[in-house]
């Protein structure tokens, strides 16, 4: 049963990643390509673990809490960077 | 039916839950109109699916080393998303790309001169005005 649970995830993380995919290749500004990174992002978090989850091994946690520390980085320097500020 | 498969079938069905709501945010991301509903979409996976994966996880694996692992990376996440949704959101809408007539009430409106040289709706129409 855990064999088509894997089956699954694995098919809905592809789909929502390449959704993602596309939005950051067509995203008219560059907000939405922050925007749609950060849901890419998430969506990889959630898929590593998953992986760890479906063969019970714990090796890529550690991977997990660095991500999730330092994906706060890219959108917030990268919106910092577009935002026009009166001068 | 064994106490492994219970906790077995809990896991699935909390991290296809999960699964399904990276999908959600997925065809949202095409599918809404602006920006601002883009956000509001993007929190989904972020948040709920992350939690509800890392639940599957821990009931999956079981050791309270790797649980407390697992805390901390939910911990992280949830301090962290809502910074960075606040600084994409500021950008969003100094730079002028909401969308006035998808908004209900625009409480910032009669402030948005203290921050924005031009009004946002100028902005968007007229690219190439001087600013």
């Amino acid at each position: 049963m855990m064999t088509y649970a894997a089956v699954a995830v694995t098919v809905l993380l592809t789909a929502a990643g390449a959704m993602a995919l596309v939005r950051i290749v067509r995203g008219p500004t560059t907000l939405d390509r922050i925007v749609a990174t950060d849901v890419l992002l998430a969506i990889i978090i959630t898929g590593i673990a998953a992986e760890a989850a479906f063969s019970r091994d714990p090796t890529a946690l550690p991977v997990l809490v660095v991500v999730s520390l330092l994906g706060i980085t890219g959108s917030v320097g990268v919106a910092r960077f577009i935002t026009r500020e009166k001068s | 039916m064994t106490l492994e498969n219970v906790l077995d079938t809990i896991a699935a069905v909390c991290m296809i839950t999960g699964a399904l709501l990276s999908l959600a945010a997925g065809v949202a991301l095409l599918r809404f109109p602006d920006l601002m509903s883009r956000m509001h979409a993007a929190t989904k996976p972020q948040v709920l699916g992350l939690l509800l994966m890392l639940t599957g996880c821990a009931i999956r694996i079981g050791a309270l080393v790797d649980i407390t692992t697992m805390v901390l990376i939910a911990i992280f996440q949830l301090a962290t998303a809502p910074v960075a949704a606040h600084m994409v959101g500021r950008a969003v809408y100094r730079d002028g790309h909401t969308r006035k007539d998808l908004l209900i009430v625009d409480e910032l409106a009669p402030d948005a001169d203290k921050f924005t040289e031009v009004s946002p709706d100028q902005s968007r129409q007229t690219p190439g005005a001087p600013r």
